[in-house]
């Protein structure tokens, strides 16, 4: 294969038509008047009324705010695990039960959601039927379910930072009488921000679109907004889903064109501070 | 001064202990603790309680304390042919679904990594948008596009293709055609990361001995980005095994996976101990896969 070779430039069209044909199709469809969703109504479209129709859902509104709640807390809770985890795994080669923290820390990444879903319940059911705690089920078993597969990603994000870091800014800490904590705080942390930062966004997307986990750890009455949404698309095409999936399209584009912008104007800066 | 490196030796050791302390107990709580319970509950009896479960130890009398193994939810998988065919049908879609995901994500991979700075950076950022896309709303537009008065439909009337609306939704094309989408992003970045390490020179050297571009491609990029392929391969086939969201929504009522059996044996049936006897099989057979990722993550870590 050549460098651009007519085949490679022939995939990378079709690979990114495929990805991006049924995001746009979503979006076009929701300025369509039409309940059927897919027939355009030429007469009244463009319409913004699924986005009125949307913001005036009390059920979605209910469920957004519960789902927002969720992802908040998950992701402070696993921006603080998955840090002391990444940290552990880039600067400690070795201790004892290395292997065994590290399998735990990957298996989540893979492991099928309705089997961590399930396990996690039952874990529950028995926890409240031995020790009387959690009393039920609602926004804090779904925070803990959503955190431990969260953490996992975390741990990636800050452990392959920790991999390209220049430690002898660390040393030079250390050797003018910095303690080790006092280190972490002042040079690791302000350093690796970037990728907390990542790692916080990540879980919270995650927690935010998760739909399994969510439905074997949530009570009744704490409906999450992709329990919803879920319930909706199974009774068919719904506008109102269209509406709302251009408005996370438009939000999410919007953060990773932002952040991305902004991390290669910080590359751009460093380099202009060496040379 | 060697006193002080001593003690210094002495707290980084205690502090590592805190450091790595709480995401160890925590993972071992809520993510190890957990299976063992699902071990536990597969052998147990379902029974109309709430939890609808009987217990594994009972206390008959004072003295007798009687274990109850009830070995009839495994042995359910083997002799009711559903379980059998769910079980199989999931190891096949799963790893064709992997070999489709490979075959649009290595190529598209491949052009990422050898396109100039800038163009990579907004292809990459391409690739990752719809990851950040909640995955239920991308797997939601494939039903607008696939219904009988679906965009695919209409486009191919209208071209005279076709002249009656095919059946695409729920059918197990459109379960595979949402699975390869949802685990793309999933390949193409482990791939580019391998193949961004690659060393290029190797391959015009390849050339330069007079090898054809595609000979050189297959003798030297493609055995070079094995870890690559083998790392994207698992991040796809694992979690497919267990799919629940695509097979429900694209494959339809008749789509007979394990994640969908599972489910129904949870919340239709009501079966805990079923359900539980579903996720060991699984693991059985995804443990292995899972440990060999991790053997694949270590060795690119190694070098």
């Amino acid at each position: 294969m050549s460098r651009r070779s007519a085949f490679v430039i022939t995939c990378l069209a079709f690979g990114y038509a495929f990805l991006y044909v049924p995001i746009a199709s979503m979006v076009v469809y929701s300025f369509n008047a039409s309940q059927l969703v897919t027939v355009w109504d030429h007469a009244n479209s463009p319409t913004l009324k699924w986005f009125v129709a949307l913001l005036h859902d009390q059920e979605i509104l209910g469920a957004a705010w519960i789902s927002l709640q969720v992802a908040i807390a998950n992701a402070t809770g696993s921006v603080i695990l998955g840090t002391l985890a990444g940290y552990g795994l880039a600067r400690f080669p070795r201790f004892r039960g290395r292997f065994a923290f590290t399998a735990m820390t990957t298996a989540p990444l893979v492991m099928p959601e309705v089997i961590t879903g399930l396990s996690l319940l039952l874990l529950f059911v028995a926890l409240e039927q031995t020790i009387g705690w959690p009393a039920g089920r609602g926004i804090g078993t779904m925070i803990i379910g959503h955190m431990t597969f969260s953490m996992a990603y975390v741990t990636v994000v800050v452990q392959s930072r920790l991999a390209t870091f220049d430690r002898s800014v660390e040393e030079a800490a250390m050797d003018l009488g910095a303690r080790p904590v006092k280190v972490f705080f002042v040079i690791t942390l302000p350093i690796i921000f970037p990728a907390i930062m990542a790692g916080w966004l990540l879980a919270f997307t995650l927690s935010w679109d998760d739909l399994v986990i969510s439905s074997f750890t949530a009570g009744p009455g704490s409906n999450t907004l992709p329990m919803v949404v879920f319930s909706m698309v199974r009774l068919g095409v719904n506008p109102e889903i269209n509406a709302l999936a251009t408005l996370t399209i438009t939000l999410v584009t919007i953060l990773v064109v932002g952040a991305s912008w902004l991390a290669a104007r910080a590359r751009r800066r460093a380099a202009a501070a060496v040379a | 001064m060697d006193r002080l490196r001593r003690r210094l030796e002495r707290t980084r050791i205690s502090s590592r202990g805190l450091v790595v302390a709480l995401p160890y107990l925590w993972l071992i709580a809520f993510f190890v603790a957990p299976f063992l319970i699902v071990l536990k509950i597969s052998f147990s009896h379902t029974a109309l309680a709430i939890p609808p479960y009987r217990p594994l130890l009972v206390w008959t009398s004072r003295s007798v304390l009687e274990i109850r193994l009830d070995l009839g939810n495994y042995l359910a998988m083997f002799s009711h042919r559903l379980y059998g065919d769910a079980f199989l049908n999931s190891l096949k879609v799963a790893f064709l679904s992997t070999i489709f995901s490979l075959a649009i994500g290595y190529p598209m991979a491949y052009g990422i990594a050898r396109a100039g700075a800038r163009a990579r950076n907004f292809l990459l950022l391409l690739v990752v948008l719809p990851f950040w896309t909640s995955q239920l709303l991308r797997i939601y537009a494939w039903v607008g596009l696939f219904k009988a008065n679906g965009l695919i439909n209409q486009a191919l009337l209208s071209l005279g293709v076709i002249h009656e609306p095919l059946t695409l939704l729920f059918t197990p094309f459109a379960m595979y055609v949402g699975i390869v989408y949802s685990y793309l992003p999933y390949v193409i970045l482990p791939l580019y990361a391998n193949l961004e390490k690659l060393d290029w020179q190797l391959v015009e050297a390849a050339q330069d001995l007079g090898c054809r571009p595609w000979q050189a491609f297959y003798k030297v990029t493609l055995p070079l980005s094995r870890n690559g392929i083998l790392a994207a391969s698992m991040l796809v086939f694992i979690p497919a095994t267990g799919e629940f969201v695509i097979p429900t929504l694209l494959g339809g009522p008749n789509a007979l996976m394990m994640g969908r059996i599972l489910w129904d044996e949870f919340f239709g049936n009501r079966d805990w101990p079923v359900a539980s006897a579903i996720a060991i099989v699984m693991l059985l057979v995804l443990v292995p896969c899972m440990m060999a990722y991790l053997g694949i993550q270590s060795r690119e870590s190694d070098q």
